[in-house]
């Protein structure tokens, strides 16, 4: 028995293996970040004469300075608002429209609900990747090519929020809809005073897997921004790298993509609660 | 399952659906359908004239031999990524679960690669493995090997499946440690008291109590292996050497924009879509089933 406990509590010795794999593993898989922060802080010489160091230099301000403003074709600081900018919109976005329509669908009877049900249905098949050209027609035709609204509307057409919020309200008791009628209020009233503050939570946690879904796009704003002033950082790295034999700008280019995840691991790591519950909600 | 109490009017609903209706009709209903009927034409190379050859560009696409090895290399790139983010996070996972105290910690540290884009997740293994800087390639030359995955078809297959499946690594791992943490105790202990040491515990008991998140994991890796590795690629290999890389998204990509063949993209992303659609059918399938246990 005693020895049967010794292997379920996980004690001694176990432990210290658990421990020391869980080290390892942690360590091999921070790896390329520390890399890319070492790279960060030293000179272009100490990188192109391999190997090159595995800590830190202390040229960490000048990499960054010139990362921030200067960049290689653009200031980075440009693509970090432009990122910004994109990743806030398309969580927003798609929160408010999702928002509306879920409500609608939960709490009315119209005409077409459940034709509309079944084209949003439909859209949760199809990634941006695979209408690529087509979208990039249509985009181009309305002129929202290097525009934000370009940048953000193709990205909220799409349905996951929706059905996240429609299962959510569907475990608003009926009750609180009852006493809300009953009372005379108008159903934007009741969506405003009773169903928002009770969506909070879900809301916050779908912000934060919108956001990152927004930072870390890369294809499509690969395709519509053509001018250095609108690229987003994710896809800015990749045009900081010389298309000849020039050797590339390093510890610039490292900086930048350091600068370019430090955002959604910001968001990720202080939000980490509503990050994994949106991430187990958002994949049902 | 419908709610009981719900408001009248007709107008105030359709309003509110309006905004969502109007941008999936704007930016998916229409581009998916010009995508189907795109397919259907060979555009002149001025992009005056389409003429309309029916299904001649699928013909042609499923007798291409470039596009069907692009199918092969997308089979062998999903598998590769699947298996490469899953088994470590599960061992990751199962470590952690044993180390309830600190578990915490570890989770934290082990969400970070879950942040960084694919994109800049690829300049940095492509760092790390630069034929000239890389700080590996270095010291595998070091050993007498001689890295180069812009000229090594193999290695270059290698590098995107590992720079694709690092940052997957994390959302596997949360997955499996939810699910690892739901396994009742007492059912692990009757094991130990049967006399089952840790791994039998694990293959006869644990695994078989999280196959259903292995499997809901594996569809939904494969979905990204499939559409969200783009930036990988582009940043590491563009596709190459040769079409060593070329999975059917990036052939998308760079037929569609970088050869301007919009009938032979458009035939592709109609296939692309056939493929999601169905594993999106099995996602829900099993969805659905995983709601009734």
């Amino acid at each position: 028995m005693a020895e049967a406990q010794g292997m379920v509590q996980k004690t001694g010795a176990h432990l210290w293996i658990t421990h020391v794999l869980m080290i390892t593993g942690v360590l091999v898989i921070f790896f390329p970040i520390w890399l890319a922060f070492v790279a960060s802080t030293v000179t272009q010489p100490e990188i192109v004469s391999p190997p090159m160091p595995i800590l830190p230099g202390d040229h960490f301000w000048e990499n960054y300075k010139a990362a921030l403003f200067s960049g290689v074709n653009v200031p980075v600081a440009t693509m970090l608002i432009n990122s910004l900018l994109m990743a806030i919109g398309i969580a927003i976005g798609k929160i408010i429209i999702s928002l509306l329509s879920a409500f609608a669908i939960v709490y009315f009877r119209f005409p077409g609900r459940t034709f509309f049900f079944w084209l949003i249905f439909i859209t949760l098949m199809l990634p941006v990747e695979v209408r690529i050209v087509p979208t990039y027609e249509v985009v181009a035709s309305f002129g929202l090519l290097n525009s934000y609204s370009g940048l953000i509307l193709p990205l909220i057409a799409s349905a996951t929020a929706t059905f996240l919020f429609r299962q959510f309200f569907m475990t608003i008791p009926d009750e609180l809809a009852e006493a809300a009628r009953v009372d005379g209020a108008k159903p934007m009233r009741f969506f405003v005073d009773i169903v928002l503050p009770m969506s909070r939570t879900n809301i916050a946690a779908l912000f934060v897997i919108l956001f990152i879904y927004g930072w870390n796009q890369y294809l499509w704003p690969l395709l519509i921004t053509t001018d250095p002033e609108m690229n987003t950082i994710v896809m800015g790295i990749k045009q900081m790298f010389p298309s000849g034999d020039d050797v590339a700008e390093w510890p610039v280019i490292m900086a930048t993509s350091i600068l370019a995840m430090i955002p959604p691991v910001i968001v990720v790591i202080s939000m980490q609660k509503l990050f994994v519950r949106g991430l187990m909600d958002s994949e049902k | 399952m419908e709610k009981r109490v719900i408001f009248r009017g007709w107008l105030l609903p359709i309003c509110l659906v309006a905004p969502q209706l109007i941008i999936s009709v704007v930016f998916f209903f229409y581009p998916a359908a010009q995508a189907v009927w795109q397919s259907l034409f060979i555009p002149d190379p001025f992009g005056l004239s389409a003429q309309y050859v029916g299904l001649g560009n699928f013909e042609y696409l499923l007798s291409d031999k470039y596009y069907r090895a692009s199918f092969v290399t997308t089979a062998v790139f999903s598998i590769l990524v699947t298996l490469c983010s899953m088994v470590p996070a599960l061992f990751l996972a199962v470590c952690a679960d044993r180390l309830i105290k600190s578990s915490g910690i570890y989770r934290t540290l082990l969400i970070w690669p879950y942040a960084v884009a694919p994109a800049v997740a690829g300049v940095l293994w492509m760092f790390m493995f630069n034929t000239r800087v890389g700080i590996i390639s270095w010291y595998l030359g070091q050993l007498g090997y001689d890295w180069n995955h812009v000229l090594n078809d193999g290695e270059a297959m290698g590098l995107v499946v590992v720079a694709s499946a690092w940052g997957r690594i994390s959302y596997n791992f949360l997955f499996f440690f939810a699910a690892l943490q739901s396994v009742p105790k007492s059912v692990i202990e009757a094991g130990a008291i049967d006399g089952a040491r840790f791994w039998r515990r694990f293959f006869d008991i644990v695994l078989p109590l999280i196959t259903p998140t292995a499997f809901f994991l594996m569809v939904v890796n494969v979905v990204y292996s499939f559409f969200e590795t783009f930036g990988v690629i582009h940043t590491i290999t563009s596709g190459g050497p040769q079409q060593a890389t070329t999975i059917l998204v990036y052939k998308v990509f760079s037929d569609g924009f970088v050869g301007q063949d919009l009938g032979s993209s458009s035939a592709q992303s109609v296939i692309l879509l056939v493929l999601v659609g169905a594993l999106t059918i099995i996602q829900f399938k099993y969805v659905e089933k995983r709601v009734h246990y």
